[in-house]
């Protein structure tokens, strides 16, 4: 089951980095297929109960979330409809009473919370008559795209580095991947970024310094996105694998006679990679700060786009749809990792 | 009965050796990266204090005929569109980025120690309340949170002076990221040295809970807390360029280094030693941190002591 999901997610990633649009009927088989493993799991682990609670516990974090943005944007002095070109006094009434501007807040409040509670963010005050959602929607796919990219990226990049290093450990191996490790850690996404159009878009003319049309213009913005989380996890993994190493079961599955390899890839490597998870919630937090600059710098028409002119608009019900969008993911991410700690690892018991 | 003294007749034996703190700085001293980034951090530091009187000219005089260029005898590395010193610029930017995080990074500390302190140290509902509250704000992602609260601090009129308002807003928006990070650590540790036996025996001697966190649980939790720090600090020169990279940060004629990145980024293409010596000097800094602090890690955290 595990297998099956893995398999046809990785496999529709492969085709959305290749470029292929994916068929609505994919993507639905996708999410069906990993809401599957996951409702399968909790079921045969007995873990409905925990399930449930983290889920009702996310539910009241986006609420108090949402609560407190609001809060926070009434509290902005100026209002979303005083612009440098004043509006007539009965327009702006008008349009006022149409989004209940001229309510009292807390009517204001209840109305949102309302909306959302049936799944509806509002309509946004800039573009007049566009839904939250619907432009929330639109710019999803290359974020998403990009986030997920990268992520893999660094996984493949970073774990491997960090196994070879302490596999290697004191050896010229170890020392340059660890030289590249630091180097990774201490470089901005923006100086990546500036560095690699500069070299492959400008001076070279390989590979296209903006826009999202294909792989040819995902491979700078991914590496860009993907170099500083890429560097974290070599060196979490190498301080992982080193300590696995010096365990006990190691000693003894060396004195089996097991080959180094076995023993490097069946114990050590299954064994040390908790501390990487662990590490996956701030990376996908981080991915989602970082993606933000990439999307700017590459002009990428991706979701940050709107979080900065939502922002400065005072587009109060876009700022509040992305700054919720943003958390859920966030949260939701935290709840897989968890469970997948407990997957990977099944000491680790989930019931608190 | 009576004339026993409860002094003990012997006088109480003094350890021979080095104390935990000696002992970790001579670590440190060994590890040779991360003295040469101590160095170089200083001298940073140096060149921030001393601004004025190391920059050739002043970070907002422009000189028009010398626009744009590029490094040479008179403006060691070049001047930007206006015709400002590039090297000044940088080094005033030395002045803005390293305050603002060093800044930042003890405004975090102080509000994070105190409320993880309190929280760990209090337990029950207390804590349970106060790191719900943390949760909430560590679900926020790091980004939407500087933006929030930067647009806030923008939009309220506190200050006349457009770049002491930047700067304010910078600080506010960095430490309300940064403590809740800090809060989690410190009440961790807290919780872990609360039940060590010494501070049991304290309290069994009659000691309040002032005199415990001050004399037992800070000394104890100041390692770990110092090499986060250490960590703190590049990571706020980063968040602090990301802002001023994406425009929410200072503005010109005022320098940063993000600033000045930003500034680079807009003529990449025609004039790349613009952006070159920003990016240049923020990797060293960022690079010399984080050598620095996984220094400090080895030598003063029990936890690795002995390991490599």
């Amino acid at each position: 089951m595990g297998g099956l999901a893995l398999g046809l997610f990785i496999f529709s990633v492969l085709l959305s980095f290749l470029g292929y649009e994916l068929p609505t009927a994919l993507i639905w088989a996708d999410v069906i297929v990993v809401l599957g493993f996951f409702g399968y799991y909790t079921y045969s682990q007995k873990i409905g109960a925990y399930v449930t609670k983290r889920l009702l516990e996310a539910g009241v974090t986006l609420f108090v979330i949402a609560t407190l943005t609001f809060g926070l944007l009434r509290v902005i002095p100026g209002g979303p409809f005083d612009e440098e070109k004043a509006l007539p006094p009965e327009v702006k009434a008008s349009i006022e009473a149409k989004y209940n501007l001229d309510k009292p807040i807390y009517v204001q409040y209840g109305k949102y919370l309302l909306g959302l509670a049936q799944g509806d963010l509002g309509e946004s005050y800039k573009y007049l008559g566009r839904p939250v959602s619907v432009m929330i929607a639109e710019t999803l796919p290359p974020t998403f795209q990009l986030g997920i990219f990268s992520l893999i990226i660094c996984y493949l990049i970073g774990i491997p580095a960090g196994l070879i290093a302490a596999a290697r450990h004191n050896s010229w191996v170890d020392s340059t991947a660890m030289v590249g490790a630091i180097s990774g850690v201490a470089l901005p996404s923006f100086v990546v970024a500036a560095v690699l159009i500069l070299l492959f878009s400008f001076e070279w003319s390989l590979l296209p310094a903006a826009l999202w049309d294909g792989p040819t213009y995902y491979i700078l913005p991914v590496i860009a996105l993907g170099t500083r989380p890429a560097a974290v996890i070599a060196r979490l993994t190498r301080a992982s694998v080193l300590e696995v190493i010096h365990s006990d079961y190691i000693r003894t599955a060396k004195a089996k006679g097991l080959g180094y390899w076995t023993i490097l890839f069946k114990h050590v490597l299954k064994n040390s990679l908790i501390p990487t998870l662990t590490f996956s919630g701030p990376l996908i937090s981080g991915l989602l700060t970082g993606s933000f600059i990439i999307e700017f710098m590459f002009a990428i028409p991706g979701m940050g786009k709107h979080l900065i002119q939502s922002v400065t608009n005072r587009d109060y019900p876009l700022i509040l749809g992305m700054t919720l969008l943003y958390s859920a993911i966030l949260v939701l991410a935290n709840l897989i990792v968890d469970l997948l700690y407990s997957y990977f690892d099944p000491r680790i018991k989930l019931d608190k | 009965m009576g004339t026993r003294t409860t002094t003990p007749t012997t006088s109480i034996i003094k350890p021979k050796g080095k104390s935990l703190w000696i002992e970790g700085y001579h670590r440190l001293l060994k590890n040779k990266a991360s003295v040469v980034s101590m160095v170089f951090i200083v001298l940073v530091c140096l060149m921030a204090i001393f601004a004025e009187e190391l920059s050739p000219y002043p970070f907002d005089e422009p000189h028009v005929d010398d626009a744009l260029v590029p490094p040479n005898s008179t403006y060691w590395l070049g001047t930007d569109s206006l015709g400002r010193d590039m090297l000044s610029r940088i080094i005033y930017g030395a002045k803005m980025s390293m305050s603002v995080a060093i800044y930042t990074s003890i405004i975090s500390l102080l509000i994070g120690g105190i409320y993880g302190a309190v929280s760990g140290y209090v337990g029950g509902k207390l804590d349970s309340i106060m790191m719900r509250f943390v949760d909430i704000l560590y679900a926020i992602p790091t980004l939407v949170l500087l933006i929030l609260v930067k647009v806030f601090f923008d939009a309220v009129e506190i200050f006349d002076d457009p770049e002491l308002k930047a700067l304010v807003g910078i600080l506010a928006a960095l430490s309300v990221v940064g403590w809740v990070m800090l809060a989690r650590v410190v009440r961790g540790q807290v919780l872990q040295v609360k039940q060590m036996a010494y501070v049991e025996a304290s309290h069994a001697l009659g000691a309040r809970g002032i005199w415990i966190v001050v004399k037992h649980i800070f000394p104890n939790i100041l390692g770990p807390i110092v090499v986060l720090l250490s960590y703190q600090i590049p990571s706020n020169i980063l968040f602090e360029s990301f802002l001023s990279f994406i425009g929410l940060g200072l503005q010109p004629p005022y320098s940063s280094w993000g600033v000045l990145a930003s500034d680079g980024w807009r003529s990449l293409r025609s004039f790349p030693h613009l952006i070159l010596y920003p990016s240049l000097i923020l990797f060293l800094v960022i690079l010399a941190f984080n050598l620095f602090g996984d220094g400090l890690r080895d030598a003063f955290d029990p936890k690795m002591r002995g390991k490599q």
